[in-house]
């Protein structure tokens, strides 16, 4: 194996035919990192885990592992190891032989691949499947085999794409927490492809979100969390009440904005101008019910939909000027009730509208919900 | 389902045998089993009877005739000897060519039109072809003449060569198009897998396509052999009928239509059975050592 310190891409572009599914990724990823690649389907980013695994050539760009150059090398020469979403699996290998396949294409002496690969088997708790064929093994244990044997050989970068997608609801939840245990406890170089935001906040160091083959943003969980670079970000991320907008007045960071006949007071992110359209991103979460009466951005709205989640509802309301908000609370409310909500200025964010795709903007008011 | 009421006996069955898949969806496959009976079973079955009530003799002195014949009993050996290499080389020529052909690119329609075609043919165009081409006055041996690579005409048609490469040409679009179709059964992202595992293209192909591949090329195999080993028109178009490619079934087609001996005939079919049965046995028992089960990846 050979580690690095330091794995570098730079300006990486995959096109299919005409389409360009990756444009100009530049990345660096420190050793020990986590990094998950997140975006919706399509967006590019199996296709940049493809790159980096040597899987698809590039079309452009180069990676760089400290000063050498491997994104000219085949798959098997560049030690990453990778779990396919399909887990991939040899069907006709014992769990036993497919761990221990790494290994034996490495050529190891005969006791050390046994040795490794009882300790990986021992790592991810499969000593009793080991002799069984993976079409005998239930969806969970397959993807606990398919883990170790891309980790079993110390790779120096482990590729995971979507690993988790073909679990129910609970092993998914406990196939995390493992993924995260093995990653603290090996320290292995980690990039982490998914859709589900959740999934990516919980496990990362850092975040890389794409959309249509480029970067949006790159950051820590929090910073993606709190502050999305843009609204297409802050869309993804869970601010499910996205308005459209016009800004009215312009104070530092603090926006004063118009959105169906609502007066609402945020925070302005990026570059804005008094009159320009914009888009209002909020959590569910931070819409009060029945904040005090004298607060900015206080509204009136009747309770459309209810549902039960648990220590909190989620809930759809309806403002007195038609806008349709997501909200989650813990208060005891039913369809029906006429509820006074508040949102906080600061996690009000205002957004540019980006004019030159108009297509894409939800219409304000009851097609906001999204 | 023991209290089921004794009112309603009948209903209480029709549902034991639908769980056990017998219902009336089974009339669909009386057009078949007729079929199958008719054409196949009843021919087999008189054939079997009528090759132990030979013209004189006991019941097996047919089959001893055979065996203590040693140019009819040879007939074994010299449609062996031409079945088994034409069959292996269709599959193990249909292999990297099938290989080469998985996945999407341009003008691999066009391709496997081409490799297919052969089949649309027939034995006797085959033949002709043949004949036209590798005979002594052919285009083969006239560029080999006229390069001065050989002194006079090399033979290649009315011997064995003729009727091995007439089946190959015959054969191999069969092979191929299995082959390709067992290999498409392949998840290919094992491949891929295989491959960031450290694995280079050949042991990619050794350790993991090849053993999957395997049972398919067993059976694709054991399909070109049937072909194969009851070849006629060409043993007699482009073979040499009365010596080194008198085939089993030209044996059996003499015994029948040139000697009028049906029993004698239907002997000789019985044994041409027998012997594709046991090369069929063999090839299915080393088949079933491999790994036969799901090759799409997720068991």
């Amino acid at each position: 194996m050979s580690a690095f310190s330091r794995l570098r891409l730079d300006g990486v572009s995959r096109r299919f035919g005409g389409q360009a599914a990756l444009t100009e990724l530049d990345l660096t990823i420190e050793s020990g990192e986590f990094i998950a690649l997140l975006g919706p389907s399509g967006c590019g980013k199996s296709t940049a885990l493809n790159c980096l695994a040597g899987l698809l050539p590039l079309t452009q760009g180069s990676i760089w592992q400290d000063e050498r150059r491997i994104d000219t090398l085949p798959p098997e020469r560049r030690g990453f190891g990778m779990v396919f979403q399909s887990y991939a699996l040899f069907p006709h290998l014992t769990v036993r032989a497919n761990i221990a396949f790494g290994l034996r294409m490495r050529r190891l002496p005969r006791e050390e691949t046994r040795r490794r690969t009882e300790e990986a088997v021992r790592l991810v708790r499969l000593e009793d499947h080991v002799d069984k064929l993976p079409g005998q093994l239930s969806g969970g244990q397959q993807q606990r085999v398919a883990i170790a044997r891309a980790v079993v050989f110390e790779p120096s970068l482990v590729l995971m794409d979507e690993p988790l997608s073909n679990l129910d609801a609970k092993l998914r939840l406990e196939m995390r927490t493992e993924i995260r245990r093995l990653h603290q406890s090996l320290g292995l170089t980690t990039v982490y492809v998914t859709h589900d935001q959740e999934e990516a906040l919980s496990l990362a160091d850092r975040l890389v979100v794409l959309r249509e083959g480029r970067v949006q943003q790159i950051g820590s969980p929090r910073e993606l969390h709190n502050r999305p670079a843009n609204w297409h970000v802050a869309d993804f991320m869970g601010y499910r009440n996205l308005w459209r907008g016009r800004v009215d007045r312009l104070d530092g960071n603090r926006a004063t904005i118009e959105s169906s006949g609502q007066r609402l007071l945020g925070e302005a992110v990026g570059d804005l101008r008094t009159g320009a359209d914009t888009m209002v991103a909020v959590r569910p979460e931070d819409i009060r019910v029945d904040g005090p009466g004298e607060t900015p951005n206080a509204m009136s709205a009747i309770i459309e939909v209810v549902e039960y989640q648990g220590r909190e509802l989620a809930a759809e309301a309806r403002t007195d000027t038609g806008m349709l908000l997501h909200l989650r609370t813990e208060q005891r409310i039913a369809p029906g009730d006429q509820v006074k909500l508040a949102i906080d200025p600061q996690r009000l964010l205002v957004y540019p509208a980006d004019a030159a795709r108009r297509t894409d903007l939800p219409a304000s008011g009851s097609e906001a919900a999204r | 389902m023991s209290d089921a009421g004794p009112g309603r006996p009948l209903a209480h069955w029709q549902h034991r045998l639908a769980e056990r898949g017998v219902d009336r969806q089974l009339w669909l496959l009386v057009p078949a089993l007729i079929f199958v009976v008719a054409l196949f079973l009843y021919p087999f079955f008189y054939g079997l009877t009528l090759s132990f009530q030979p013209t004189n003799g006991g019941p097996f002195s047919d089959y001893a005739r055979f065996f203590s014949d040693a140019y009819e009993r040879g007939t074994i050996w010299i449609t062996l000897r031409i079945a088994l290499p034409a069959a292996l080389l269709n599959v193990l020529a249909a292999v990297p060519i099938a290989y080469r052909m998985r996945g999407r690119f341009r003008g691999k329609r066009l391709v496997t039109t081409l490799l297919v075609v052969p089949i649309t043919l027939g034995t006797v165009l085959t033949a002709q072809g043949l004949l036209n081409f590798l005979g002594p006055t052919g285009w083969f041996n006239r560029i080999l003449l006229a390069t001065s690579l050989v002194d006079e005409p090399v033979r290649l048609t009315h011997n064995y060569w003729g009727v091995f490469f007439s089946l190959v040409i015959t054969g191999f679009p069969f092979a191929f198009l299995l082959v390709l179709s067992y290999l498409s059964g392949i998840d290919p992202t094992l491949e891929r897998a295989a491959a960031t595992l450290g694995a280079d293209w050949r042991r990619r192909f050794t350790q993991i396509t090849l053993p999957l591949l395997m049972p398919g090329l067993a059976t694709t195999f054991c399909l070109t052999f049937v072909l194969a080993f009851s070849v006629f028109p060409s043993a007699v178009l482009v073979g040499n009928p009365a010596g080194e490619t008198r085939v089993i079934s030209l044996a059996a087609y003499q015994a029948a239509y040139e000697q009028y001996d049906y029993p004698y005939a239907s002997a000789i079919a019985m044994i041409m059975g027998f012997v594709e049965l046991v090369i069929i046995a063999v090839v299915l028992a080393a088949r079933s050592r491999f790994y036969t089960g799901s090759t799409g990846g997720k068991g």
